[in-house]
């Protein structure tokens, strides 16, 4: 009979070890995929190393993957801390992107320090209002934002396609559903000539370690702490629980939008209804690797995008399907949920049969 | 009464159940150490202790909910013979004969009293049912102990009394020889303590031997033949009821002589709080209050005595500022309170001390030193451009753990490693020493250990010196009758006029509390008027 005992204070080694050792697994357990596809698995692995950090051009698109991570990631990071569950980074960050292209595609013109800032507010407030919508929903009628949000994505995702269609569209791209193309000095600049890498990491950098402090030091980052460990004894010293939560929609849904104006004016330069392939939701398994600490999403956002970039060349260069990638990701979510619960429970096997 | 039993059990001592030796560790902490205990046929045991004595602990090795590290559970078998029980099994437990009332009632609401006894000893399967026979056994237990209940009735149409006889005549259907009764009186009203305290005598009287785990003093004093105490994992004191006396017992349970808080002499002054025909309906009785008149004057503690489930939430939810009356006013300070808001509240000089101190008290995750500043970091003594002053939040902690005596690795540990009485103490830190001029203390006590307790007392009536309100609501009406000035009873959302603690009659309280007198309603309606009349 196996029994699980809390543990009262788990230690900063089983903390911080665990996510580590649960990713260093989920890529171990990529052995049994890799053997079953008939592919060398050493050399698998070596290509997939290299596809992510094998060369200048490597890591640049590795790190141009993990810039929307990292900002989707410290969204869902955010939202979870005050047990918020949103599910929507992936709608806001598609509103983020199409606030950009609005403001981005000419109506407005200027120099690069004023139009940089101006499509960031402007993505950053679209994701905002798209979460404080579902949240009023949640503090006064009680309605499950899980729900709500997980189904804006759908309708966000419609709604974008039907501009693209329409008010939108690009008379210029011959009948494809795209946007017309960001303006230059909106663009978001590389960071290295010739490659992809661009101001959006420097901005997620900058918007991680700002929210570290945000929360550890400011009076809101505590209010939301208190109001996600116990919204009860929150409530009770005084701390609305409903502005509470509005803030942190805002922030939230902030920060997934700016992850689409990263995507639309850093990557892509225009709007298309495959701008992001699911950061909205890779970002819920970055925040939770990095157990929802906002400097722990760096890293767990640039280990999530080395795995599907090395992935993605390897299987290009052996013939194995780059869903491994997904496989792998998902795996780590599982063995991190799994070893969460191991920091806060010790497992005792007893010898003793059950009772009957 | 108790000497006839206590030599009855001399002469003829059949043993039923021993523990020896035993012993559980939870890692570094030994929650039993070395425990020997015996329990005769017919015989009465109270089982005193403070919170985290290991009472609860022993208990569940008893009924192999925990397996024992050392040590093993005996019970004399139905053949009279003496019979190892399998440890970490509470099948055997069962079928060895223990039974257990637990604090909390483990019955469903919505079947009869009969359904819920019969419960699990019926076959599943099966055509028909037949319960003439239980219900004649029913009848037999019923009448050989004066446990009265009508079976008939839904449990939730029960009184709290009545549904603890239900559990107990479950445990007795199910042939239990020992009945083991976790603090059996916590949610009774005196009366019905009193009442199964005659039960429990009859039923020992014929044969059934009582295991009663308590805190409270007095009662264990009134039921049981034999008291054990436990301090610390180890059993401290073991003695026949009649040679012990209150003091005594108490010095055994904390280890060291426990200061009793006493009220002194002290005039109040002017009304701090004043209810006038507040009424607030929520539907459900236990949120609700009807018409409730009510006055707290600065250097008075005025108790609001009550069975739990009668209004007091919602009492307490208005004066938390957590809530707002349908309709009535409520004037603090002298000033009719037009916005309910907690934040408001706390800034504004009202203490308030929340019933559950671990739901609404505390931040488990958060240190003690953000604990103890919540209320305030909103204020600019901890804050500036809203970054937190860490440096001005840890000295209040380190001056409060001080002053407080608050039991904790440090102001940066989290709460949550706390024990019930320091997580007490750090609210009574938070609350206390800013001087308030109101204190909302709900169930103060509660759950305390007699020593946390006594300071809890002593902060109160601390406060009450230097000038202030103190709402004490309880349903201890030790605590109540100690330290309060006026006592006032509520039942079912009414309340009652305000009775001078010394004027009071423990009974008529009891039956107040109960809901027994016809004149409480209205006598709360003049109460405001009879109340200004006395105060100089």
């Amino acid at each position: 009979m196996i029994r699980f005992e809390p543990r009262s204070n788990p230690g900063p080694i089983l903390v911080y070890g665990v996510p580590v050792f649960a990713a260093v697994f989920a890529i171990l357990l990529a052995a049994i995929p890799l053997a079953l596809a008939g592919a060398p698995i050493m050399d698998a692995y070596g290509l997939m190393i290299t596809g992510a950090f094998g060369s200048v051009f490597s890591t640049s698109e590795m790190l141009t993957r993990a810039t929307p991570l990292i900002l989707t990631g410290l969204a869902a990071a955010i939202a979870f801390r005050a047990k918020l569950w949103n599910i929507g980074a992936e709608g806001q960050l598609y509103m983020g992107a199409m606030a950009a292209v609005v403001v981005g595609t000419g109506v407005i013109d200027g120099p690069s320090w004023v139009m940089i800032p101006v499509i960031m507010i402007a993505g950053a407030l679209a994701g905002a209002l798209m979460l404080i919508g579902p949240t009023l929903l949640k503090t006064r009628m009680g309605v499950d934002e899980v729900v709500t949000t997980l189904l804006l994505n759908f309708i966000v995702l419609l709604f974008v396609q039907m501009m693209l269609e329409g008010a939108l569209k690009d008379p210029m791209s011959m009948g494809w559903p795209q946007s017309e193309p960001i303006i230059d000095s909106a663009i978001l600049p590389p960071l290295l000539e010739r490659m992809r890498v661009h101001l959006g990491l420097i901005i997620a950098l900058v918007a991680a370690s700002g929210l570290a402090v945000f929360v550890k030091r400011t009076v809101w980052g505590f209010e939301i702490r208190a109001v996600g460990e116990n919204a009860a004894a929150a409530k009770f010293s005084g701390i609305s629980v409903t502005k509470t939560m509005i803030l942190v929609a805002a922030l939230s849904g902030g920060l997934a939008g700016l992850a689409g104006v990263s995507e639309v004016a850093g990557t892509r330069g225009y709007l298309a209804t495959d701008l992001s392939p699911g950061y909205g939701y890779a970002g819920i398994v970055v925040a939770m690797l990095a157990r929802l600490s906002p400097v722990g999403v760096i890293i767990s956002a640039l280990f999530v995008a080395s795995v599907f970039v090395g992935a993605d060349s390897m299987s290009r260069a052996i013939g194995v399907s780059s869903y491994l990638a997904d496989l792998i990701v998902a795996m780590s979510l599982l063995c991190v949920l799994i070893g969460g619960f191991l920091t806060r429970f010790k497992v005792r096997f007893d010898r003793r049969k059950t009772a009957g | 009464m108790s000497s006839a039993a206590h030599s009855s059990h001399k002469t003829s001592p059949e043993l039923l159940l021993q523990l020896a030796g035993i012993t559980k560790k939870f890692g570094p902490l030994i929650a039993n150490d070395a425990i020997d205990l015996k329990v005769h046929k017919g015989e009465i045991v109270a089982l005193l202790g403070e919170n985290g004595a290991g009472k609860t602990t022993l208990m569940n090795i008893l009924f192999g909910h925990y397996v024992a590290d050392e040590g093993t559970v005996t019970v004399t078998n139905r053949d009279g013979n003496l019979e190892q029980l399998e440890p970490g099994a509470p099948q055997a437990a069962l079928d060895a004969g223990i039974g257990m009332v637990h604090q909390h009632f483990t019955l469903a609401e919505n079947l009869s009293g009969l359904d819920n006894i019969v419960l699990g000893t019926e076959p599943i399967f099966r055509l028909r049912r037949d319960r003439t026979a239980a219900r004649a056994k029913l009848a037999d237990l019923m009448s050989g102990s004066g446990l009265n209940v009508d079976l008939d009735q839904p449990v939730h149409k029960l009184t709290v009394g009545e549904k603890q006889r239900v559990e107990i005549l479950k445990a007795l259907y199910r042939d239990a020889r020992l009945l083991v009764l976790d603090e059996p009186t916590a949610v009774l009203t005196p009366q019905e303590a009193d009442s199964l305290f005659v039960i429990l005598r009859q039923l020992a009287a014929t044969g059934l031997s009582v295991i009663i785990i308590a805190h409270k003093l007095a009662e264990v004093l009134a039921v049981s033949h034999r008291i054990a105490v436990l301090r610390g994992g180890k059993k401290v004191g073991e003695m026949q009821t009649s040679d012990a006396d209150h003091r005594s017992i108490a010095e055994l349970m904390v280890g060291r002589e426990v200061p009793v808080s006493r009220r002194t002499e002290r005039v109040p002054g002017a009304p701090v709080l004043r209810l006038s025909d507040v009424t607030i309906d929520r539907g459900d009785a236990r949120r609700s209050l009807h018409g409730v008149n009510l006055t707290a004057c600065e250097g008075e503690i005025l108790g609001i005595a009550g069975v739990s489930g009668n209004g007091q939430a919602a009492l307490a939810q208005l004066l938390a500022g957590l809530d707002k009356p349908d309709s009535g006013i409520v004037e603090i300070f002298e000033a009719i309170v037009t916005k309910f808001d907690a934040h408001k509240f706390a800034q504004n000089g009202i203490a308030r001390i929340p019933e559950d101190r671990h739901h609404d008290g505390m931040v488990g995750s958060m240190s003690v030193a953000e604990n103890i500043a919540i209320e305030d970091v909103r204020s600019k003594d901890y804050q500036k451009f809203g970054f937190l002053d860490f440096a001005a939040i840890r000295k209040r902690a380190e001056q409060a753990i001080k002053d407080y005596d608050v039991r904790c690795p440090g102001p940066g540990a989290p709460a949550r490693l706390l024990s019930g009485g320091n997580i007490q103490k750090l609210i009574l830190a938070r609350v206390l020493e800013k001087s308030p001029k109101l204190i909302l203390a709900n169930q103060p006590s509660r759950g305390l250990d007699v020593g946390a307790q006594s300071e809890v007392h002593r902060r109160l009536l601390e406060a009450r010196q230097n000038g202030a309100a103190v709402i004490l609501i309880s349903e201890d009406l030790d605590e109540l009758l100690t330290i309060s000035d006026q006592i006032v009873v509520i039942h079912a959302g009414h309340v009652s006029k305000a009775i001078p603690t010394d004027a009071i009659d423990r009974s008529e309280l009891g039956l107040m509390m109960a809901g027994q007198t016809k004149t409480y309603t209205q006598q709360a309606q003049t109460s405001n008027t009879i109340r200004q009349g006395e105060t100089p």
